[in-house]
């Protein structure tokens, strides 16, 4: 069958297999590596991308299904205002915290925490537990994953106060 | 640390390698792709034991899109069998079962097509004939001679039957005032990364060279490949610039890719295994320790433990590997933190018609300390003392370092006192033990667990030669190369691949420390293994120790280089030479700049003193500190650095439902001097974790017919944000005198004590109650069943 899917914002066109899950779709026929497969049965997240902003798992959402709605994977999260090299207040929190190891569920947990912070700006530490609880990670326990997003919504409120003085 | 000794060492710092990730542009193995590329499906056995009588390609063979099937038949003509590291010839492992199946979910033919999908769907045509045998899981039923063998040529079931005393056991266990004895196990569990194993081979036919990329954490690598498939070593080039995602010791991956190696070879075609989720649990090759320990312990009235004998019995599946070798580690930490005077270790490995166990996180260490602590917590009741005040009084003092322990490794340095001061006054303690009392009387159980433990780290892996005398390993160096380019930047190389570990950021951080030069600006780079200096990858919690010591001795070597032509160009002699910041400076105010050492170095050779060679490039092939000698009278140093850490927990559940929750976790960490504390703190906080999950949720549970129950995440549970807490982490710094910073392992921290934490707890809580868990998981099924049980039993 031909389907077309509309991936951060542009339309890529394919000739499929009724089967073809979406994770497979956005690696092997859009070619974006970022979304990963752990283990496509829908427990783990590592292949979390946004289906219509929210969080969805693409291992469990056939590619024929996503038709018609806008998918954002890791590589255009926050895309629209950032320069090549730069990176969003969300994934600069992440290397602060250093809240990642070998970086396999990592973006799995930037979109978890993204979904998160547009409906809860100022969330709890539980907040963020709970919003990333879909996400297995098995290098940090979670710890420094907590920290980074706590600090990503703290310099995301920040970024609309008026600076020190000013 | 705020004593700024360090510039960079020991200072917040970005780890370089997070960019990357926290973008979606790691290069994991399954983001290579290739336009060529021939995809490979397993087909697997469901018994646990069988012989295989006939395999009917034909059908899959037809379909289109398959390009191959090949079964261990063909395997064991064409190839050797891959590496064991006991002296087991007659227990022979091949990637596909050769001749009979010896577990569920074994595989039994590769099925190579155009696509992942097409040879999956022909593997469910191959019609597989094949006679049920008897089969035995349970490690004491295994030693029983009457057990069926796994492999029948080897004739029974034993892998490993070792025992060893070290000092006057009998004198001790006789003269003692108490002895008592008991048995724990550690369950079947793993580390489980998120990713799969995965591997690429190709084969090119023109230049004689087998590229392998694979998401593997193995040492030595290249070499078995090499010789399980009949190449010279340099036919072999493993690519160590693929990131993987996540190892901590299981990310072996021998089988699969002297398997791809040899459908690489055979169909000239790049050949690709991406291990699904199924395949991986059942088959993988990467089961953890499953052990039975059987000890008894003398002491005295006052606390003092004096002797123990322990029985180890680790199931290790159904084939041998490096697995046994998991026994033998603990032996250079076989007392823990304690004055412990005499051991007897008795250490068997059996097959069994389980999954193969591999190396994971801690190499047998964790089980071993969850063995010890149980030990003490038990002595402890018996005597009706402190916990606490129990370990205060056994532990090592300060004084006493270095510390020779019976099985004749000597501990470095520590402070284990103090530590665990401070974290009872980090975690307030009496506050700590209030709480407990409150949720008590809030009609919760409620309990502290407590264990204190050892990591060793940065080994010589000197058990292989302790558990095989024809193994003579004395040596698991590491290396590192720099080289000065002709603008003056610094480039790295690092002959390994990485699991998160950070090696890009310790080693430019530890270049940087040594030359004061910017580690961000430092390039750190991972050439394949044929353009690689001698290695052994990270495992063993040794690579802050021994590719942090590499780097550091590398960079020193190119430092003297640097003063020496300085010395040279101003006319001082070097010794009274001052290099600051990359600048080398006279006592009378001249100096000579980095700039112009590396214009001299590489352009002007006239500049240079006579007989230097050109160039600013040095490499350092690091022996293991305190490592070199083979076992002596059943002892040998095992590790030169001992890493301490004190867990502190309080754990609470409701006695009908019996769901273990954490309310407050406190663990002090000694790991010496830290090269970096995000990845330090990170890797403390992520074994804890792990450790969550091997005391509480994690198994591979196998049912009476050999079926493994836990195959996917829906029943192999693992700890989510939910099941880990926040952990109050308390430092401490400890310098190792055998390294160059004075650095110690941290790669296993946190899970070789957390399990021996939590089982602690959960023990303490239901201690009125004659209740002993004494086996890991303590699943809450298990708990309130007990609870229940003994609640009807009172009636």
């Amino acid at each position: 069958m031909n389907i077309t899917l509309d991936i951060n914002g542009k339309a890529t066109t394919a000739s499929i297999e009724p089967r073809l899950t979406l994770l497979d779709f956005l690696r092997d026929v859009a070619g974006l590596k970022g979304t990963h497969a752990g283990c496509e049965h829908g427990v783990c997240g590592a292949c979390t991308v946004l289906l219509d902003g929210d969080a969805v798992r693409s291992c469990l959402v056939l590619a024929a299904q996503a038709e018609g709605s806008h998918i954002t994977t890791i590589e255009a999260v926050d895309g629209a205002d950032r320069q090549p090299g730069e990176l969003s207040i969300i994934q600069d929190a992440f290397c602060e915290t250093h809240g990642l190891q070998c970086g396999y569920c990592t973006p799995g947990m930037v979109l978890a925490a993204k979904t998160l912070l547009q409906h809860t700006p100022a969330p709890s530490r539980e907040d963020v537990r709970e919003a990333i609880s879909g996400n297995i990670c098995r290098c940090t326990g979670y710890v420094q994953i907590v920290d980074a997003i706590m600090l990503a919504a703290e310099r995301l409120q920040g970024r609309n106060q008026p600076a020190d003085g000013a | 640390m705020s004593d700024q000794k360090y510039k960079f060492l020991s200072q917040p710092r970005r780890v370089v390698e997070d960019r990357r990730f926290v973008v979606g542009k790691g290069r994991y193995i399954a983001d290579y792709d290739h336009a060529d590329m021939a995809h490979v499906a397993l087909l697997a056995c469901h018994l646990p034991a069988a012989t295989i009588d006939d395999i009917d390609t034909s059908a899959a063979l037809a379909m289109p899109g398959v390009i191959d099937v090949v079964t261990g038949a063909e395997l064991a003509a064409a190839i050797g069998p891959l590496m064991n590291g006991l002296d087991t010839p007659n227990v022979r492992r091949y990637p596909l079962a050769v001749g009979q199946v010896r577990y569920a979910g074994e595989w039994v033919c590769a099925v190579i097509a155009e696509s992942r999908a097409v040879a999956e769907d022909a593997a469910e045509k191959i019609r597989l004939q094949t006679t049920a045998l008897p089969f035995v899981l349970d490690s004491e039923q295994a030693l029983q001679e009457d057990s069926p063998p796994v492999h029948p040529d080897h004739q029974s079931n034993v892998l490993l039957d070792k025992q060893f005393v070290w000092g006057s056991v009998d004198d001790d266990f006789a003269k003692a005032d108490h002895q008592l004895s008991f048995s724990v196990v550690w369950g079947r569990n793993s580390t489980v990364p998120i990713e799969t194993f995965g591997v690429v081979a190709e084969w090119n036919v023109w230049e004689q060279i087998l590229d392998i990329r694979a998401s593997v954490q193995m040492p030595k690598y290249a070499d078995q490949i090499a010789r399980a498939l009949g190449l010279a070593g340099n036919q072999v080039r493993v690519h160590y610039d693929i990131d993987v995602g996540g190892s901590y010791g299981v990310k072996r991956g021998i089988k699969h890719a002297v398997l791809t190696g040899y459908l690489a070879r055979k169909l000239h075609r790049p050949v690709r295994l991406i291990e699904d989720r199924l395949e991986n649990m059942r088959a993988g090759d990467a089961h953890g320790p499953e052990r039975k320990f059987d000890i008894s312990v003398a002491f005295d009235q006052d606390g003092t433990v004096r002797s123990m004998k322990m029985r180890a019995l680790d199931n290790a599946g159904a084939y041998a590997g490096r697995a046994p070798f998991q026994l033998g580690k603990p032996i250079g930490a076989i007392v823990g933190p304690y004055r412990i005077g005499s051991v007897a270790y008795q250490a068997i490995s059996v097959t069994t018609n389980k999954a193969v166990q591999e190396a994971v996180r801690g190499f047998g260490q964790a089980p071993t300390n969850y063995a010890i602590e149980t030990a003490i917590d038990r002595v402890a009741a018996y005597l009706q003392m402190d916990r606490l005040a129990l370990r205060q009084h056994n532990l090592i003092r300060a004084d006493e370092f270095p510390y020779l322990i019976p099985s004749g490794s000597t501990y470095d340095s520590g402070d284990y006192h103090q530590v665990i001061d401070k974290v009872l006054a980090a975690a307030e303690y009496p506050k700590l033990v209030a709480r407990c009392a409150e949720l008590r009387n809030s009609g919760m159980m409620a309990g502290i667990g407590i264990a204190a433990c050892l990591e060793p780290s940065g080994g010589n892996s000197s058990f292989e030669p302790l558990l095989n005398e024809n193994n003579q390993t004395t040596t698991w160096m590491e290396s590192c190369q720099i080289n000065i380019d002709a603008l003056g930047t610094v480039i790295a190389r690092i002959h390994t691949t990485s699991s998160g570990q950070g090696h890009e950021t310790l080693v430019s951080t530890v270049i940087g420390e040594v030359l004061e030069i910017e580690p961000d600006s430092i390039r750190v780079t991972r050439p394949n293994s044929l353009e690689s200096l001698p290695g052994n990858s990270p495992v063993g919690s040794r690579m802050a120790i021994m590719l942090g010591g590499a780097a550091a001795r590398a960079a020193e070597k190119l430092k003297h280089k640097i003063i020496t032509i300085a010395a040279h160009q101003l006319q001082c002699d070097a010794a009274t030479l001052r290099y600051q910041g990359g600048t080398t400076y006279a006592a009378d105010g001249r100096s000579f700049s980095w700039d112009d050492v590396v214009e001299l170095a590489h352009r002007q050779i006239h500049g240079l003193p006579d007989g230097m060679d050109p160039g600013l490039a040095s490499f350092d092939i690091m022996q293991v500190p305190t490592g070199g000698a083979l076992p002596k009278d059943d002892k040998v140093q095992m590790y030169p650095c001992y890493s301490f850490e004190f867990h502190l927990v309080l754990v609470a559940f409701d006695p009908v439902i019996g769901k273990p929750e954490i309310h407050a976790y406190t663990i002090g960490h000694d790991c010496g001097t830290v090269i970096n504390p995000a990845i330090v703190s990170g890797m403390t906080y992520g074994g804890i974790a792990h450790g969550i999950g091997a005391a509480l949720l994690e198994e591979f549970a196998y049912d009476e017919s050999g079926q493994l129950m836990t195959q996917s995440f829906l029943d192999y549970l693992m700890p989510s944000s939910h099941e880990v807490p926040d952990i109050q982490l308390v430092k401490h710094c400890t310098p190792s005198p055998h390294t160059v910073f004075g650095q110690k392992g941290s790669g296993e921290s946190g899970y070789l004590g957390a399990p021996a934490a939590i089982s602690s707890a959960i023990n303490h809580a239901v201690s009125g109650m004659d209740i002993h868990f004494t086996s890991l998981p303590i699943r809450m099924s298990v708990i309130s069943d007990a609870i229940a049980n003994a609640n009807r039993s009172d009636k």
